[in-house]
């Protein structure tokens, strides 16, 4: 199967690879998928408290090309949004962005789970009401 | 631009040059139907494919009269299983066979069932093999045939055929076996083994696609098959159909070719597939899949742990073909059956790639491969939060995945 230019271009040159502090309070971590599906993410937002921007996003994923092309382009869009406004990614920008094909669909779902996830983990981890709702994938 | 190293030979081997200038002349000036029994052209076509059918003949220790041509191993296993099935239908309608088979007969056994057969599927051990004693066990007074691939497509590991055939004649069942990946690469022996009916073909053996056998028995005992293609009568009336023959002419030339040198070419690429396996065991967790006691001479399975397989092949897919375990690509996410069935997890045999040398792969090919593949490796793992987790120490068995 070919893959588009775009994730291509993520995977060999994947943006924001690596970790921030789990621990830190004003630090949001979601681990999705699962081994036996063949993709894992682990997506990581740190926010500023006081403007509740994402002011800096990391990812590492275990998986497909589509599914590390997605993670890193979802941590190009955190960076800079408010936490509202990263709540508003949907996955099928992403499937747009990247050119994804139907069977790769779910890469992009896992990535929009991954957003949601570090959210909540951050929203909960400084006692602020979780204003994620639950997934249905 | 660098060549693209092709290391896939199971799914198909490059078709010999040789066997190529064997084909040429009978796409012109003998361009004839090898059933025209009136002219020249028609007589030199007969003749190529008299002289095909030997050379395919001897290559397996069989009588030429008992190499039915078809179009691929595909065809020959459904006219294998089907053809049996009808032809016995008096004897009995139970099947057995093993769930590491390839598609072509497990789906074929499938068909047989919703056709009101039975079929037994024997499991595998962690090595790939099957128990003998499961086997003897699942043989019932109404079963008609066993059908057991020489070597798996996947691991390259090779069944004990051998056994198997004693199994069968001591209890008067038939044996059939797929020898698609064996036929051409190791020695294979339809008398010695105790083979009834056999399939194999061309393309996986430096021959041309689109052309393949069955070996039908005619002595201790008599097989016959059902055709399941009607029409003019062709191949004893097994299998009507004009023959195709540049492909027939191309096909003997190629059993010919892997007689005499399958045994060089052998020695050569268990020696370059070791070194292969010796330089990724340098790698942390790195699993060689399918025993190595009993296994195709130029085949490796392995699994990069903490590395998805599909991924990784996209970190080398522009210098090196190979084939991965991982489905990624299907929409059902299940890997390998093959691989799953020998009892590796999910996630080792979403990690697998298998390497498949050939004659024509080269020593500094296998070097470059090695060193691209293990740079592949090393980026995924960098990438990889599994990998992560694993280096901190944390039970990767316990955590509790969200499931998608």
């Amino acid at each position: 199967m070919a893959y588009s230019e775009k994730v291509l271009e993520h995977f060999k040159h994947p943006k924001n690879v690596g970790t921030l502090d789990k621990a830190s309070k004003t630090v949001g971590t979601g681990l999705v998928g699962a081994p036996e599906c063949g993709d894992v993410m682990r997506l990581q937002i740190e926010v500023d408290e006081n403007t509740n921007m994402i002011k800096d996003a990391k990812f590492k994923t275990f998986g497909c090309g589509s599914a590390i092309a997605s993670s890193s382009l979802a941590t190009e869009w955190l960076k800079g949004k408010t936490i509202d406004e990263a709540m508003a990614i949907d996955n099928m920008d992403i499937v747009e962005e990247l050119a994804l094909p139907p069977v790769k669909i779910h890469c992009s779902v896992l990535a929009e789970d991954a957003i949601k996830s570090a959210i909540k983990d951050y929203q909960e981890k400084n006692g602020i009401e979780v204003t994620v709702t639950e997934t249905s994938h | 631009m660098k060549k693209l190293i092709y290391l896939d030979n199971n799914s198909t081997t490059p078709t010999d040059p040789r066997v190529v200038e064997t084909m040429i002349p009978y796409f012109y000036e003998k361009h004839g139907n090898a059933a025209s029994r009136s002219h020249k052209y028609g007589w030199e076509a007969e003749e190529a494919v008299d002289y095909a059918r030997e050379q395919v003949a001897q290559l397996i220790g069989a009588d030429p009269k008992e190499i039915i041509f078809t179009s691929g191993a595909t065809e020959a296993d459904n006219l294998a299983i089907k053809g049996v099935f009808e032809m016995y239908a008096r004897k009995g309608n139970h099947i057995i066979t093993v769930t590491t088979e390839h598609k072509a007969v497990l789906d074929t056994c499938k068909k047989i069932e919703k056709l009101g057969g039975e079929v037994t599927y024997l499991e595998v051990n962690d090595k790939g093999l099957i128990d003998l004693d499961e086997l003897r066990a699942a043989i019932k007074k109404n079963t008609i045939l066993v059908s057991i691939m020489w070597a798996n497509n996947e691991t390259g590991v090779i069944q004990p055929v051998k056994e198997i055939g004693k199994i069968c004649e001591e209890n008067g069942v038939l044996f059939f076996s797929d020898a698609t990946q064996a036929v051409g690469k190791i020695p294979v022996d339809v008398i010695e083994n105790g083979i009834h009916l056999m399939a194999f073909t061309g393309h996986k053996m430096y021959g041309p696609k689109g052309v393949g056998a069955l070996y039908v028995r005619r002595k201790k005992p008599r097989v016959k098959v059902t055709a399941q293609l009607d029409g003019g009568g062709h191949e004893r009336g097994m299998r009507s159909g004009t023959l195709n023959v540049p492909a027939i002419a191309g096909f003997g030339k190629a059993a010919e070719l892997c007689r005499l040198e399958m045994e060089q070419d052998a020695k050569r690429l268990s020696v370059l597939r070791d070194h292969l396996e010796a330089e990724f065991n340098k790698l942390e967790e790195v699993y060689v899949n399918g025993t190595t006691e009993a296994r195709m001479p130029h085949v490796a399975n392995i699994s990069f742990k903490h590395v998805e397989g599909e991924g990784l092949m996209m970190t080398f897919n522009q210098n090196v073909a190979v084939s991965s375990g991982s489905a990624c690509t299907s929409a059902s996410l299940e890997p390998s059956y093959v691989l799953k069935a020998l009892g590796l997890g999910d996630d080792l045999a979403h990690s697998s790639i298998r390497f498949s040398l050939g004659r024509f792969t080269t020593k500094e090919e296998v070097d470059q491969a090695i060193e691209l593949v293990s740079n592949g490796v090393q980026h995924m793992r960098d990438l990889s939060p599994i990998w992560e987790m694993y280096k901190e120490g944390i039970d990767l068995d316990a955590v509790e995945w969200s499931e998608h």
